[in-house]
């Protein structure tokens, strides 16, 4: 069977899965549709946080990153595990003990302020609407590479299922999807991996071959990464590990990107909104250690994928005439996301570093000397000639790997299962915020069970047009806006959610305040470098990083104001005593 | 607030702060500061300070969390504050 076929098998099957369980798990009380009635067991919490948190960048983008980066990918790596040890040590058994619904509840009750509610719900929407948007186009990406639809038919399928069970099973029905979600996503990531790895170094786990001596070509007999380093070098390029090459990442800017990405990913509602799902403190606890084991699966065989890739891109491509180019460069040359430029004029492929031309390609529709698909952009004065989209590493990969057709249909599956489960984790945030955040806690106090669940599930319809709506014309800025989400999470509810649990006296004030300094400088800063041009003047800090700068002001600022208002009444500083120990934790409650 | 709700408060901070400390050293210490001279060791085919930036500091993430649940559990007992 073609892969066609085994590709709409796989994305079938799977759907079907997803709206059988979500059929299964329909709710008819706010509890069930906000937090799945904290009745979710630690193991399934634990993979559908990590489904959750795992999007279509994690899967689809990350290793391309990585493999383009190389040492500097770290980033990622560490920042977007890294925090979870911050969440379950620092957040998530409290957050669970004082038992809502929601983290502008958590803000709201703590700093005994309507004010700052609304500031909390304002930015978990902002956070929330930005990310959806980009998970919507990674669906509507891999629709129209694998399925051949259109991108925008994709979107709209994409939207479809999503609302199904994002509105018939709120919380509950989301849960057990991802569940599903990531074990459909985990195999197809795996699978794929570690059959690259066999092939290249006869050993099939993926983070045991990545240490291995390859067993075929030139450079048999070396560890991989003494091979792709000594590629690198043999082309001129600085090594595949070496960290802060000239022209390449800094220190200051690794570490304050990794730090921002770390406490970003502590700090981002639909993250830590799961931790209100599982029946008590401990399970919260052991979830978040399930969440990470989980997660860590797929974050420690992503940079074997972006190594293995990196050295099959270089030993297959490089040097080579264009007529023999492998099969899976000529499928994807199709789609625009790879292409070739002969600057040299002699039909050989050269891959060297630097972008061949400027911006994404601009096919011209017709074929050069050597059948090649011509480009109209404007050519860059380097030796590089060939262009790969980062995003195609991990969706090409079973293809340069040779692996059978059902393979490549399970990743492209895997993919949509990464995009539709963050999807519906940022709906429900954004459906709650509302819904209950603003409609039921400040608008209509008195609003009936069956009032809130038709708002819920009202928003969740509005929130599904407008991610879609970014999904199919999106900004030229959804690159941009990742750094914006971050970088308002950090700078926004982790310090003052840490600040609520460790100290009692920090009040109302210092927290408003605090946000909003935060916050400010957060969203000018990356305004000012990243739309209007200027330079990185904080220390050269770039915006990606900037949200460690805005989480520290925020933190400055609150304990400061704190230490010169009046310290907060009587029964918040028994809240919070009450939130440090376990006993009596007991259901979530919205009243 | 009792005396041993108090210690039991101070042991989960000193917990906290045992652990953060790891995870900062493995991430920013081995992974990031320290890479340059790291990578000049090779251990089991890996450059050394690149292997804890992308694999070692990931581990090393899981293991924190699992002590932690492990000792708060014992914890919340020993002071009679677990949930029943």
């Amino acid at each position: 069977m073609s892969i066609l076929v085994w590709t709409y098998i796989m994305v079938i099957l799977s759907f079907g899965l997803y709206i059988f369980i979500a059929w299964r798990s329909r709710v008819k009380e706010t509890k069930g549709f906000y937090v799945a009635g904290s009745s979710v067991p630690p193991l399934a919490n634990g993979m559908a946080t990590a489904a959750d948190w795992m999007s279509a960048a994690s899967f689809i983008s990350m290793a391309g990153l990585v493999s383009f980066m190389g040492y500097a990918g770290t980033v990622y790596l560490m920042g977007w595990t890294g925090g979870y040890v911050l969440l379950a040590l620092l957040l998530a058994p409290y957050l669970r003990k004082f038992g809502k619904f929601t983290v502008p509840d958590f803000v709201g009750d703590r700093y005994y302020s309507s004010t700052a509610r609304i500031v909390a719900l304002i930015c978990a929407i902002f956070v929330s609407l930005t990310y959806v948007a980009g998970q919507m186009r990674g669906a509507g990406i891999v629709f129209s590479r694998f399925l051949e639809v259109e991108v925008s038919t994709g979107v709209v399928i994409g939207m479809a299922v999503v609302f199904f069970y994002a509105a018939l099973g709120g919380m509950k029905g989301i849960t057990w999807t991802q569940v599903a979600q990531y074990c459909v996503l985990i195999v197809a990531f795996i699978l794929a991996a570690a059959a690259i790895s066999y092939k290249l170094t006869g050993m099939p786990v993926p983070q045991l071959g990545f240490g291995s001596t390859l067993i075929e070509g030139e450079r048999a007999g070396q560890y991989v990464l003494q091979a792709i380093d000594g590629i690198h070098e043999d082309l001129g390029l600085h090594r595949y590990t070496e960290a802060f090459h000239p022209g390449g990442m800094g220190m200051l800017s690794v570490v304050s990107i990794t730090l921002a990405l770390m406490v970003g990913t502590a700090g981002l509602p639909h993250v830590i909104i799961r931790f209100f799902t599982v029946p008590s403190v401990k399970a919260a606890r052991i979830s978040a250690f399930w969440a990470l084991l989980f997660i860590a699966l797929l974050y420690t065989t992503a940079p074997t994928v972006a190594g293995f890739a990196r050295y099959n891109m270089i030993d297959t491509i490089n040097d080579t005439p264009y007529t023999e180019a492998p099969s899976w460069f000529k499928n994807w040359e199709q789609t625009g996301l790879v292409a070739w430029v002969d600057k040299a004029g002699d039909g050989i492929i050269r891959f060297r570093d630097g972008d061949p031309f400027i911006g994404p390609p601009n096919l011209t529709g017709e074929r050069g000397e050597h059948g090649e698909r011509l480009v109209s952009n404007e050519l860059t004065d380097n030796d590089n000639e060939l262009y790969i989209d980062r995003d195609i590493i991990v969706l090409a990969s079973p293809e340069m790997g040779n692996l059978p057709a059902w393979m490549v249909g399970l990743v492209a599956a895997g993919g949509l299962a990464a995009a539709l489960s963050t999807a519906s984790g940022l709906l429900i945030v954004i459906a709650s915020s509302i819904s209950h955040d603003l409609y039921y806690r400040i608008l209509n106090p008195q609003a009936t069970e069956r009032q809130r669940m038709a708002v819920g599930r009202i928003m969740i319809a509005i929130a599904v047009l407008i991610a879609g709506y970014f999904g199919i014309n999106p900004p030229g800025f959804v690159a941009e806006v990742v750094a914006f989400a971050f970088g308002l999470a950090a700078s926004s509810f982790f310090p003052i959610i840490i600040l609520g649990i460790f100290t009692t006296w920090v009040n109302r004030e210092g927290a408003i305040a605090g946000m909003i300094a935060g916050i400010s400088f957060t969203m000018m800063y990356i305004i000012q470098t990243k739309f209007m041009g200027m330079d990185p003047w904080f220390f050269g800090i770039v915006p990606e990083g900037i949200g460690t700068v805005g989480m520290l002001i925020n933190a400055a600022v609150t304990l400061t104001v704190s230490s010169f208002t009046k310290s907060p009444p009587a029964h918040i500083r028994e809240l919070v005593q009450n939130v440090r120990t376990p006993r009596g934790s007991g259901e979530a409650s919205g009243h | 607030m009792s005396k041993s709700f108090e210690e039991y408060w101070k042991k989960n901070l000193t917990l906290i702060g045992v652990l953060l400390a790891i995870w900062a050293f493995v991430s920013y210490g081995l992974g990031i500061f320290l890479v340059q001279p790291l990578n000049n060791f090779w251990i089991a085919g890996f450059p050394l300070g690149f292997w804890f930036a992308q694999q070692g500091s990931i581990y090393v993430f899981v293991i924190l969390i699992l002590v932690y649940c492990v000792i708060m559990n014992k914890l919340d007992r020993d002071y009679d504050v677990d949930e029943q």
